[in-house]
């Protein structure tokens, strides 16, 4: 019998080594699978590189692993939000590298990853800072950006429900990257509200089939935390987070 | 004569007027999100989020917000019916592709010839580009929304951007506190001037070569 289902949290994040690759759900808060990285931070892994959109809100999930020292590098689309204070303070301090990637370019990186793709042509920066040093071809009249793909050794997302095959569904907006990143790492750990029997979720509705899911581990439900509103409003220059 | 500025819910409710029926539209983050509060109740548009909604609604009463639904700026928001949640890739397939028609961005400066810049403020800050550069390649349309002059007097439209550029001649129209400025392949065509100020007074505010409605028309 099939049970991806793991009684204990850290067993689920026991091989996760020094250096390793971690793409972390996620936008703003929601979607957080805040339970997982509180217990990657109790499992110790040092010189990591996380993948996430943004750097950390407040005390808790990405924000508590820069506070306690863990990340080497960052690849993130926006960084810089209020409450970002603890990866703020260590990239000042230069103890920890940053990649900047526009968003839409750092999803289909993810998804290049999982979907076997070599290497994709995105007519997204070109032109731009963040193209520089990058491969450019102009293609139908347009320039376009060379990207690779961004594989992961362990993907941390939450969902809403699973099921001991790891067949996932999510809510609302905290979807946001967990069925790409899944997609995208060696082993797949996802941290749910409910765990359903088989046959429970609706096959038309299953989200992430279990085949992308390593691990599921199901955490106790919170109660539901109010978003603090993250972004500074009313500053012209600001686009998209 | 004397004229009065547009303020920003002013800008924002120009902007909502010329928005038509069918409409698949991105707010960006600041100013723009403004727009969304004056969309003729009488017209379906669909606004887009990029972290995976589609017919967003406005900020839900207190006490109902929920933590997994946020817009880009990750404040809280609703679903109206026949929305959809959806997640990154796609929701960025949708920008990219060319499945929005508008896309509403602040910015720092524009160029005459369409360059936007509006993700980085240069020297020392940290870098943080968001979804800026996806839409500005992705919407058929980018309108962009700003004050015409910075803080300083100084034109926010430019012959070349000072400031690192999000896109490259990709802006189609600017609408701003004083005029709208559509980027037209014979030049910059100013129109909806704020009563009381005359063509030639823009044209001294501008500092770019800037051509009357009418005159293009001809």
């Amino acid at each position: 019998m099939v049970d991806k289902i793991v009684p204990a949290i850290e067993a689920a994040l026991a091989d996760v080594r020094d250096g390793a690759t971690v793409l972390v759900g996620g936008f703003g808060g929601a979607g957080v699978p805040e339970e997982l990285v509180d217990a990657l931070i109790a499992q110790g892994a040092r010189d990591l590189t996380i993948v996430n959109n943004n750097a950390g809100n407040g005390e808790v999930g990405i924000a508590a692993l820069f506070k306690a020292g863990r990340i080497r590098k960052l690849i993130c689309s926006y960084p810089r939000q209020v409450d970002s204070h603890h990866f703020q303070t260590a990239y000042r301090a230069g103890k920890v590298e940053l990649e900047i990637v526009p968003q839409g370019t750092l999803s289909e990186r993810l998804r290049a990853a999982g979907a076997g793709i070599g290497a994709f042509y995105t007519p997204t920066g070109y032109g731009t800072d963040l193209a520089k040093g990058k491969e450019t071809r102009v293609i139908g009249g347009r320039g376009h950006v060379l990207e690779f793909p961004l594989h992961g050794d362990f993907a941390l997302v939450k969902a809403e429900r699973g099921d001991r095959w790891g067949n996932l569904v999510y809510r609302k907006s905290a979807r946001n990257y967990g069925p790409t990143m899944a997609s995208a790492a060696r082993v797949t750990v996802a941290q749910v509200y409910e765990t359903v029997e088989l046959g429970e979720l609706d096959p038309e509705c299953i989200v992430t089939p279990g085949i992308f899911v390593t691990h599921v581990v199901k955490v106790p439900r919170k109660a539901r935390r109010i978003p603090s509103g993250g972004v500074t409003q009313g500053i012209s220059g600001r686009a998209a987070a | 004569m004397s004229y009065v500025k547009l303020t920003r819910e002013q800008i924002a409710q120009r902007i909502a007027q010329d928005i038509p029926e069918g409409s698949y539209v991105n707010l960006g983050i600041g100013m723009p999100t403004l727009v969304g509060n004056h969309l003729p109740k009488d017209r379906e548009i669909f606004l887009h989020s990029e972290n995976g909604i589609l017919c967003m609604g406005p900020a839900p009463a207190p006490g109902e917000e929920d933590a997994d639904l946020i817009n880009a700026g990750k404040e809280p928001v609703t679903l109206l019916t026949g929305g959809a949640y959806f997640h990154h890739t796609d929701s960025f397939a949708m920008m990219r592709g060319g499945h929005l028609d508008i896309a509403v961005l602040g910015a720092f400066q524009v160029s005459v010839s369409g360059d936007l810049a509006n993700w980085h403020s240069g020297g020392d800050a940290i870098p943080a580009v968001g979804g800026a550069m996806d839409l500005a390649v992705g919407a058929r349309s980018v309108w962009v929304m700003m004050e015409h002059l910075t803080k300083n007097g100084e034109s926010k439209i430019v012959e070349r951007c000072a400031y690192p550029l999000t896109g490259i001649g990709v802006v189609k129209r600017i609408y701003t506190d004083l005029a709208v400025i559509d980027i037209a392949p014979r030049g910059l065509v100013a129109s909806r001037l704020v009563p009381g100020l005359s063509f030639d007074e823009l044209q001294r505010l501008s500092g770019v070569p800037l051509l009357p409605a009418a005159k293009a028309a001809a």
